[in-house]
């Protein structure tokens, strides 16, 4: 156990170090001048670029830039923000619990929706139930999350009335930041109403955020669970006389889980992927929206030290599946 | 089944395609995909003949016009106009040819480069192999969605451009499909007997072993066509992808968002198009799955 674990570990190390060379090159490497960028439509004199190509250091060697940014990763030194002159680094915490607090809403709807459903699907193979959850789920999984989110817009925000249609909390409300997260926020605060108004603002985003998780882990949960139970232990299970409900729950979805907590913790990336969208359509303030609005801004250091930080946090939690699924699963550990 | 039986009087094994049919065809999501596909392909073959317009042309009298069956819609413009006064349907039609051809290229452009990296990590030694694993796991830890965001933004807005992002994101899935199916088939037999009978190098990785290998890459290619065309749409979507006037799907609803509460149709028919295609694509490719890979059915 030990080398599977040292083994995944060592394997960690080039990967972090690519990585941080991929969104350092997409930078600096690829066709497009930051400087130039920067200065936009007015354009710069070239005393003036010459100036600010010393300042932020692009007229030394690649390669001792590369190995500065390289250090300063290490040390949590991401450069500061061309447009804002703050460090990355705070940018990134400042944002990221709204981002974290979205997803984690996303991921709790997705589970506790999509496991139940799978499950049932499962043990009523082939009846109406089974077709329709499945019918929905592909349609769930084939969907531009983008136009999801502009139709429940138009219906609960446009037409019902129920539900805002962008940020996290009314202006109404004002309440020092703690924990970062509205939800805990607004409820430490004792405003009332406060808290009701951090959920009307999370409902809509956490729904269109779940939508492709929910998919996936429903037919995941589906497919897994029918492989079990077409196993030789279940059918013991049943010659004893055990009560169905006991079979499914116990024997049969305690072994189906193994596959999908793997698929729930690859969903990581999917998330992310999908907070750009969401966050940009409900101006949902997390690292999504941050991403998108400093590629437009051409702030170059937010974009590499962004890109680089959600694939290090991509790479964190698939680790971690990986060695869990090892702690679990003794067969993996050998290969 | 009737295999076992073989003698001299059994009639030849159905052609291919054939046998590929009758699996397929036992599918009845797959088969309703594949109708509903073919006919969006042909609307988009044909767009010039079908829009009633031109998806460019602005009609200042005419905008924001509802559905012709909705109150104050007209026949001339059946899914009524947008803001500029452009016809809905026409725009469609020729949307349609966009996310066709952007899945089209993309899946070539990915498949052929994964496919080749894939064959040649599988027969590579063993540092080469691990090398070039290793990059597919570091593109792999990137959201493909981010990824080709900011390749886009470096390499600048455009479809050319949304393309090749995507494509690069999608290729490592193909490189580790086929070098896993390479690494199963290397060490059977026939690989082995076709080695010792003198088969160099290239033959064996293109002749011998690739067409064993084809069934998972030709899922996975249903699986990126989808995900070629929602992408594209997404990045249209963010104003990184095809370039306003061009009639993208994802880009007609960028053009669309400040209209939402006001006109419904803008923003439902081209997300509606997206949704149906893509949706028709997957049941395909669960269809593919079941008539190439009998291991991989899911139920």
């Amino acid at each position: 156990m030990l080398r599977y674990f040292l083994s995944r570990l060592l394997t960690f190390v080039p990967t972090f170090l690519g990585v941080t060379l991929i969104s350092f090159a997409f930078i600096r490497v690829l066709p497009g001048d930051p400087i130039i960028a920067m200065a936009g439509e007015r354009g710069v004199t070239p005393e003036r670029y010459a100036e600010l190509q010393e300042q932020f250091g692009f007229d030394r060697p690649l390669i001792v830039q590369f190995w500065d940014y390289f250090t300063g990763v290490l040390q949590g030194d991401l450069g500061q923000s061309f447009v804002t002159r703050k460090p990355v680094w705070d940018e990134f915490f400042t944002l990221f619990p709204a981002t974290l607090e979205l997803s984690t809403c996303a991921i709790i709807l997705a589970v506790v929706l999509g496991l139940p459903a799978g499950v049932i699907a499962a043990t009523h193979r082939g009846k109406l139930f089974d077709r329709l959850l499945m019918s929905s789920a592909l349609v769930g999984y084939s969907m531009p999350i983008f136009w999801w989110a502009l139709l429940l817009i138009i219906v609960f925000s446009g037409n019902l009335g129920w539900t805002p249609v962008s940020g996290r909390i009314d202006l109404l409300y004002y309440f020092p930041n703690v924990t970062g997260f509205m939800l805990i926020d607004s409820l430490l605060s004792g405003q009332s109403g406060a808290f009701g108004s951090a959920v009307k603002h999370l409902i809509l985003p956490s729904i269109v955020l779940a939508t492709i998780p929910l998919a996936v882990i429903a037919r995941q949960t589906r497919s897994a669970m029918l492989e079990v139970l077409s196993e030789d232990y279940i059918r013991t299970a049943r010659a004893k006389g055990l009560a169905p409900a006991r079979v499914n729950g116990l024997h049969a979805l305690r072994n189906a889980m193994i596959p999908v907590v793997t698929v729930i913790g690859l969903m990581v990336g999917t998330l992310l992927a999908g907070a750009i969208l969401t966050e940009t359509i409900f101006s949902w303030p997390g690292i999504g929206k941050w991403m998108v609005d400093s590629i437009f801004r051409r702030d170059y250091p937010v974009v590499q030290g962004g890109l680089l930080l959600v694939a290090v946090m991509v790479m964190v939690v698939n680790l971690i599946v990986d060695l869990l699924y090892g702690l679990i699963n003794p067969k993996i550990r050998k290969r | 089944m009737a295999d076992t039986t073989l003698s001299a009087t059994v009639p030849a094994r159905p052609g291919r395609l054939r046998e590929f049919w009758r699996y397929f065809r036992e599918n009845r999501g797959a088969v309703i995909g594949l109708y509903v596909f073919a006919a969006f392909v042909a609307l988009a073959l044909f767009a010039n003949f079908i829009a009633p317009y031109d998806p460019t042309v602005q009609n200042r009298a005419a905008t924001l016009l509802p559905p012709a069956w909705q109150e104050g819609g007209d026949w001339a413009y059946p899914l009524g106009t947008d803001p500029l006064g452009r016809d809905m349907l026409s725009r469609l039609l020729f949307g349609a040819r966009f996310s066709f051809f952007v899945g089209l290229v993309v899946v070539i452009i990915a498949s052929t480069s994964g496919i080749l990296i894939g064959l040649i990590a599988g027969f590579a030694p063993k540092w080469l192999d691990t090398i070039i694993m290793r990059i597919m796991d570091i593109i792999l830890s990137f959201p493909s969605l981010l990824l080709a965001l900011v390749l886009v933004a470096i390499l600048g807005p455009s479809l050319v451009n949304a393309m090749i992002a995507i494509a690069i994101v999608l290729q490592p899935h193909y490189v580790r499909l086929t070098r896993a199916a390479v690494m199963t088939e290397r060490a059977k037999d026939y690989v082995i007997s076709a080695k010792v009978a003198g088969a160099k190098l290239p033959r064996l990785m293109f002749i011998t072993v690739l067409p064993n290998c084809l069934a998972p890459i030709i899922v996975q290619a249903a699986l990126s066509f989808s995900n070629a065309i929602l992408d594209v749409a997404a990045l249209g979507f963010l104003g990184m992808g095809a370039q306003p006037p061009t009639p993208e799907w994802g880009t007609m609803l960028a053009e669309a968002r400040e209209f939402i509460l006001r006109a419904w149709w803008v923003v439902t028919f081209p997300g509606l198009a997206i949704l149906i295609t893509v949706l028709a694509i997957n049941l395909m490719g669960d269809g593919l799955r079941d008539a190439l890979d009998p291991k991989l059915k899911r139920s």
